[in-house]
């Protein structure tokens, strides 16, 4: 199988910025950083997406879309270019509340691309790498194939 | 079924309760701007939440006192199966509790635009029961 073809002006760090509307805009999520087969967002902190006003902790729902966004960007940085795809599963094991006022980063590779599908997993954390919020495993059904 | 009030970033997605289902609580996430991720479909993230906060709701419905429901269900994993594009066009949700044991409850839900027959996505969801605070 050859690999596709990297698109000439493909710049992974502007695909959000340049977004005008839709769900990336809404919740706010952010570009971090890239890498050949993985991209950093990030969640700022919003009163508006939290499961309860008193405690203030965000809700799980918008973790799983900064991931499924953190995972669909790690799959463009591995095939080189924004193609399409759908999810076909994703899984949150969530491990801790984030800590309320936090940015949440979500952390994604692409660690496996058949001619069909894309595997990806991640983490999301509230600062510290090593003491993550939530894990993420899914798969993506490539519809450009 | 004790009355159920949702969670702030319900009113982030436009969700509302609109009526019941099998017993539980029946939420629909009318299409807005808001929830549009690629070109013509809705963000797999929008269904996923809308997903978590019906399965939360049918939980709640089952509880004497649903306002406490938030503070004694933890989500510890979510699993999220797509099946269908989601079109922008409303979305409903209803959650099933499997079952609520002494430690976890498990709850099936389902999502659809064009019939409940026709579900666009489906979670199972697993969530810690915290014991009463004291008092």
């Amino acid at each position: 199988m050859t690999p596709p073809e990297p698109e000439a002006t493909f710049d992974l760090s502007r695909f959000l910025s340049e977004a005008r509307d839709g769900h990336t805009v809404a919740l706010g999520l952010a570009y971090v950083d890239s890498g050949a087969d993985w991209c950093e967002l990030a969640l700022a902190y919003d009163r508006r997406l939290v499961s309860d006003a008193t405690s203030g902790i965000l809700a799980s729902g918008p973790i799983v879309s900064l991931m499924d966004m953190a995972t669909t960007m790690a799959i463009w940085a591995k095939r080189g270019g924004v193609r399409p795809h759908a999810t076909l599963d994703l899984r949150l094991d969530y491990l801790r509340p984030a800590r309320p006022g936090n940015t949440v980063h979500g952390r994604a590779e692409c660690y496996r691309l058949t001619r069909r599908v894309a595997f990806v997993r991640g983490i999301a954390h509230d600062g510290d790498a090593g003491d993550p919020v939530a894990h993420v495993a899914g798969t993506f059904m490539l519809l450009d194939v | 079924m004790s009355a159920v009030t949702l969670l702030p970033y319900a009113d982030f997605l436009g969700i509302s309760i609109s009526g019941t289902k099998d017993g539980a609580p029946l939420l629909v996430m009318p299409f807005s701007e808001g929830l549009i991720g690629a070109p013509g479909r809705l963000h797999g993230g929008a269904i996923a939440g809308l997903l978590e906060i019906a399965a939360i709701a049918a939980i709640d419905a089952t509880l004497d006192e649903p306002a406490d429901a938030r503070s004694i269900f933890k989500p510890i994993t979510v699993t999220v199966d797509f099946m269908r594009m989601g079109k922008l066009i409303d979305t409903f949700a209803c959650g099933e509790v499997v079952r609520v044991g002494g430690r976890i409850a498990n709850v099936a839900v389902t999502a659809w635009q064009e019939g409940a027959d026709r579900p666009i996505a489906a979670a199972r969801m697993n969530l810690a029961i915290s014991p009463k605070a004291e008092g």
